[in-house]
């Protein structure tokens, strides 16, 4: 009994990001392919162990083209991650899953091991210009007024930085740190796509649950000397670290 | 055009139906024209509190489906010349509402009242949402204990969110009004701290009703407790709530902290 109470090890969900390829097919396909093949060609295994993303979003194909459109791509050993862009109606079971809400990266550059490739096709390709990696923008947001019971505020982007209270029974998820200036009462969870560095600042401790990269403490688990006091949170290893702020 | 005032709470009995009789009646007695709507289609209970429930030949749902006009609906109470009852339906539900019409009945009655006072149904579905939707203020109605308090804040949310002036960009007024406000039991230290609930919130505050017999006795004889004893400590307490809802600016007292030191000791033999 005692044993399962302070076990600290607990399932961690995260989400994380990856950077994946997204292929846009032309119509006609069959042209499309052959483009493709082309590409393989000039830089095989490029696609080998690459998470693919099949945007079909411009594309007017149905169901049964687009299956094929996946069959002819896993016979190149082009596998399909998910589909983004595709309606209802043209997805299946056993079809990989729609994606959504993807943001756009720079263009991939396909490193050509022919130094030399025939010159009609260099000509067909668009240029690529040579996009420098952009700069990461530290993202944030501020709320100037109360989160109220049953509010969510979901910003998988940065830091929320809370003007008010957090009232019982809302929730802030954040992907980078929680900033409340007023009670905490509700859940808070920091850091949620992946960041171990990521903490939770409140003037007053009355958490329901928080969290930090996917560890979570529940209010029976924190420290009773904590309680409505201002608090910051911060994760070392795999445990909610806390100390009070004044 | 007249003010849309919401009476609501999201949690149940603590005192909407009270309230919204007994704010209309303190506004009607200052000579401005006050009509009462009862929202609570289904669960109607208005009626009775404003001792009409024996004059409703038409409801706001024959209003909404245009089977009788809204003058026909209106009740006129007996006893205050300008202050009517616009009833609920008690043999339909909520769904017998609907936006459009709710919409056309709430601008009607603002051409023709000073204020017309929603009374809401408890929960945040279809018609607790219906009747906040046209609102320009609303009264919060809350009791100090935690389930109440957590209620009334998911109620400032959904307000914040769904009427038709946040919709627009706009704020819409929100008033707290403490109910059921328990003397004996704030002495001993049994109850949220005024100040506790409003930390909470985070609303200000138009008044502190004390929980009392006054306001039992009023809705057993059908009247609004601010007609059936003007004098006593509810009705003094929800007549400074109007006044501040028409935007005097009256100081707050919190029930029972003024009495002298005897009161002290009767108050604690009779707990």
């Amino acid at each position: 009994m005692t044993k399962v109470l302070t076990d600290s090890r607990s399932i961690r969900i995260k989400g994380r990001s990856f950077l994946a390829v997204v292929l846009s097919p032309d119509l006609p396909l069959d042209e499309w392919l052959i483009q493709l093949d082309d590409l393989a060609a000039r830089s095989a295994g490029f696609f080998l162990g690459r998470p693919v993303v099949l945007d079909v979003s411009d594309l007017a194909i149905d169901r049964g083209q687009l299956k094929a459109l996946i069959e002819d791509l896993a016979k190149r050993n082009v596998r399909v991650m998910g589909i983004e862009g595709a309606r209802p109606s043209m997805l299946e079971a056993g079809m990989p899953p729609a994606m959504k809400g993807g943001r756009p990266a720079a263009d991939f550059e396909v490193e050509e091991k022919d130094p030399e490739p025939a010159s009609d096709l260099r000509n067909s390709a668009p240029d690529k210009p040579a996009v420098p990696e952009q700069r990461q923008v530290t993202q944030s947001i501020v709320i100037g007024e109360p989160i109220r019971s049953g509010q969510s505020v979901i910003f998988p982007e940065g830091d929320v930085t809370i003007v008010g209270s957090v009232a019982s029974g809302s929730e802030v998820i954040a992907g980078g740190s929680v900033h409340i200036y007023g009670a905490l009462r509700g859940r808070v969870m920091a850091g949620s796509v992946g960041n171990a560095s990521a903490r939770i600042f409140c003037r007053k401790l009355e958490a329901e649950l928080i969290a930090i990269d996917g560890v979570y403490k529940m209010a029976e688990d924190m420290d009773p000397n904590l309680l409505g006091k201002a608090v910051q949170l911060w994760l070392e290893g795999d445990v909610i670290m806390a100390e009070t702020l004044f | 055009m007249g003010k849309v005032v919401v009476v609501t709470s999201g949690k149940g009995g603590v005192g909407k139906t009270t309230s919204t009789a007994a704010l209309g009646a303190a506004l009607a007695q200052r000579n401005e024209k006050v009509v009462v709507v009862d929202f609570d289609v289904g669960l109607r209970n208005l009626d009775l509190v404003m001792g009409a429930e024996r004059r409703v030949v038409y409801d706001i749902v024959n209003v909404i489906q245009g089977d009788a006009k809204l003058p026909q609906a209106l009740i006129r109470d007996k006893r205050l010349d300008n202050l009517f009852l616009l009833p609920a339906s008690q043999t339909r539900d909520k769904d017998a509402l609907t936006p459009e019409g709710v919409e056309r009945v709430m601008a009607d009655l603002k051409r023709y009242f000073d204020w017309v006072i929603c009374d809401s149904p408890a929960g945040i579905e279809r018609g607790a949402t219906l009747a906040m939707r046209h609102a320009d203020m609303a009264v919060v109605v809350t009791n100090p204990e935690v389930s109440s308090v957590r209620d009334s804040d998911r109620i400032i949310g959904l307000l914040d969110a769904k009427t038709m002036k946040a919709e627009r960009g706009e704020r819409i007024e929100k008033h707290l009004l403490l109910t059921r406000y328990d003397v004996n039991r704030a002495e001993r230290g049994d109850m949220l701290k005024v100040e506790d609930v409003l930390e909470i919130l985070s609303i200000p505050l138009i008044g502190i009703i004390p929980e009392s017999s006054d306001v039992l006795r009023a809705s057993n004889i059908g009247a609004p407790v601010t007609l059936a004893d003007a004098k006593s400590a509810p009705a003094m307490a929800y007549f400074d709530a109007a006044r501040r809802l028409a935007g005097e600016d009256l100081p707050i007292t919190i029930p029972g902290e003024k009495r002298g030191i005897f009161g002290k000791i009767f108050g604690r033999k009779a707990a």
